[in-house]
């Protein structure tokens, strides 16, 4: 199996100098191969909003190394950096993030704008991204017109947009009830079954957790146990 | 994320916020309508000025008579302004000394002058003012100034005749009661009749008499009428040979003459030697009067030149308001930044970069002061267009004014739309990210 994230003992640290110097990661070895359905779990500040930005590419580790698909992603430039976001990364947040005053067709198309992909491709790449995440009807919709679990699979179509080689989701169901959150989730597994896709989801709800293949767990920034999930049959609810 | 996108977006986010977007283009609104206003204004009495001394001729160069100053006839010639102003200030305390006869310009002194500058002069044109009257036949009434004229004045002048003949040197040479009116004049007495070789009664307050018509002319406003003229009261100039005139105010020179210089020749210079041949020659012993010149060319030239220094000043005004413009955009990007931080960093986490983040808010505020320039645009014309007419002339927007102001409203956007949109550019994606 490919390997698609490679961190050699990353270490963050803030107030580097100070008094009140601190290491929001310490240490961490992750590997994660391509195709697999991977949770991060742990209490807030255990470090995994810090885990998330690194491996995102939105900050550099202090330390260590990070293999993103093969790319050395450690040290690289602002303008490398965002490259790497926007070919590598399909990130879905829990507060949805689309952009406001664009229909649910431009914010799926808005990577690929920013990836330079010619616009009539791009409608069309769109287009098919929303059938599958089921909001072919409300394409043309704006963000404030949908509802919240509408809103997640226009997020997470959008995150497909460029093919990334992961799917970086940050508490997805978070702002979402029970049920809404479960469709989303199926999203998720229906991406990995059917298409493949690399999914890393970070999260503290266990539950949540458990639906996935292998759960990482972190406590006070240092990976503390890697456990097997049950995949989609170890739903609870 | 190409320009077209960048554009659209840019529009998109005006329309979200119509109030604040027209709030904020106000000031630019604002300045770029008054620069324009004024320069449509400007631009229309400039070219209906141009266009009135084309009519009148710009190879005119009048000779008149002038009164002396104190200052003049101790040392002689001296700044010709400095001598223009001192002689208005002296007419208006009342030190005027009475022209009589032998102080005009007589027809010897202007063979004389033909000789001397043969190869310049093309023709020149005499007159001599009756005075102005009305003409009735008892019912019907029109205005009239009475004028007599050498042969070239029609040439002189760009009279353009629309029927008959203008006075010609046999009217002259026979002193003919005969007349030359126009077309207004004969709409007026005569209605849609054939007024050639009819009989007309002119009156002045010196002088009346029957002449008559041989001849019709356009009639064109000029200058001296632009406010005055009203179509039920307009006064026109009727025609009658110079020699019949001379006869009736019992004058044999006159106070001023037109001369034609030939096509090509420098007017202007002509206008000062043609000055000094007259003052060195014919009134070097006059006490009291002098010749002065001037030609339509320079009188026209230094309009424009002082329409030209009025319009700068009032731009430099405009252009403070333009500044302050500036900055309420500025501003209001900042707001807007802020606002938006979230979808800034969602836009970094996509993939795009801070040079891409930078463009678009540029664009933004390059669009919100476009808007605002073209808006202003409009409206100064329009309020430029209601100036003019309102002074009487057509109105003639500045094609150069527009330009400058487009492109003036999109250096403002740059220019004040750099900084926050650079503030953008540099924000931390994941504070941005975070940004509540």
């Amino acid at each position: 199996m490919k390997t698609i994230i490679d961190m050699q003992e990353i270490t963050k640290s803030y107030f580097i100098g100070h008094p009140n110097e601190f290491k929001a990661l310490n240490d961490v070895n992750i590997r994660i191969g391509e195709g697999e359905f991977v949770a991060v779990i742990g209490e807030s500040g255990s470090g995994k909003s810090t885990l998330m930005n690194i491996m995102g590419a939105l900050d550099r580790p202090t330390e260590g190394k990070y293999y993103l698909d093969g790319i050395d992603v450690g040290q690289e430039k602002d303008h490398a950096l965002s490259g790497i976001r926007n070919r590598k990364i399909g990130f879905v947040f829990q507060t949805f993030n689309l952009i406001p005053r664009m229909s649910a067709l431009r914010n799926v198309e808005l990577p690929m704008a920013y990836a330079r992909v010619p616009g009539r491709r791009r409608a069309e790449r769109a287009r098919q991204l929303l059938e599958i995440v089921g909001m072919k009807d409300r394409m043309s919709h704006q963000p404030n017109e949908l509802s919240g679990g509408q809103k997640q699979r226009v997020a997470i179509a959008r995150a497909m947009a460029n093919n990334p080689a992961i799917i970086l989701a940050d508490e997805p169901t978070g702002a979402l009830d029970s049920t809404t959150g479960h469709l989303v989730m199926d999203i998720f597994h229906k991406l990995h079954e059917e298409e493949g896709k690399t999914i890393i989801l970070i999260t503290h709800s266990r539950e949540l957790a458990g639906e996935t293949e292998r759960i990482i767990t972190l406590r006070d920034g240092a990976v503390i146990a890697e456990l097997a999930g049950s995949g989609k049959q170890g739903r609870t609810a | 994320m190409n320009l077209v996108e960048n554009v659209r977006l840019a529009f998109a986010s005006l329309f979200a916020n119509k109030m604040r977007a027209i709030l904020t283009m106000l000031g630019i609104i604002i300045g770029i309508g008054s620069v324009i206003g004024i320069m449509t204004m400007g631009d229309s009495l400039s070219g209906y000025m141009s266009s009135t001394m084309q009519d009148m001729g710009t190879n005119n160069v009048t000779i008149s008579i002038q009164e002396r100053t104190e200052n003049d006839r101790r040392a002689g010639a001296g700044n010709r302004e400095m001598q223009m102003s001192q002689q208005m200030l002296a007419q208006m305390m009342g030190g005027q000394t009475t022209l009589t006869e032998k102080d005009l310009i007589t027809e010897a002194m202007l063979a004389n002058v033909r000789e001397k500058f043969n190869d310049i002069i093309d023709f020149i044109s005499v007159s001599n003012s009756v005075g102005s009257g009305s003409t009735t036949d008892g019912r019907k009434y029109a205005n009239l100034s009475l004028m007599g004229v050498s042969v070239d004045y029609v040439e002189a002048n760009n009279i353009d005749m629309k029927a008959g003949q203008f006075i010609g040197e046999r009217d002259i040479s026979g002193s003919k009661k005969v007349a030359v009116v126009s077309d207004k004049l004969v709409e007026k007495m005569f209605g849609q009749a054939d007024p050639l070789g009819k009989q007309i009664f002119l009156s002045t307050d010196t002088h009346s008499g029957t002449y008559t018509i041989v001849g019709v002319y356009w009639y064109s406003q000029d200058m001296m009428s632009i406010s005055i003229s009203s179509d039920n009261n307009l006064s026109t100039n009727v025609y009658i040979p110079l020699s019949t005139a001379n006869k009736i105010t019992g004058s044999d020179g006159s106070q001023s003459v037109t001369i034609v210089t030939k096509a090509g020749s420098d007017s202007a210079a002509f206008a000062d030697d043609v000055a000094n041949y007259f003052n060195d020659i014919f009134y070097v012993r006059n006490q009291d009067f002098r010749i002065s010149a001037f030609s339509m060319e320079s009188m026209l030239e230094s309009m424009t030149e002082m329409l030209a220094t009025l319009q700068i000043a009032i731009s430099a005004i405009a252009a403070i308001s333009l500044l302050v413009g500036g900055i309420g955009v500025m501003n209001i990007m900042l707001v807007s930044i802020t606002e938006r931080t979230r979808e800034i960093g969602t836009r970094k986490a996509l993939g795009a970069t801070n040079g891409e983040i930078r463009t678009q808010f540029i664009i933004e505020a390059v669009i919100i002061c476009l808007v605002g320039g073209l808006i202003g645009i409009a409206a100064g014309i329009g309020l430029g267009a209601i100036g003019a007419s309102l002074l009487g002339f057509p109105a003639h927007a500045s094609v150069f004014a527009i330009l400058l102001a487009s492109g003036f409203s999109t250096v403002i956007g740059l220019f004040f739309g750099y900084y926050p949109a650079n503030k953008a550019a540099k924000m931390d994606p994941i504070d941005a990210l975070r940004y509540e």
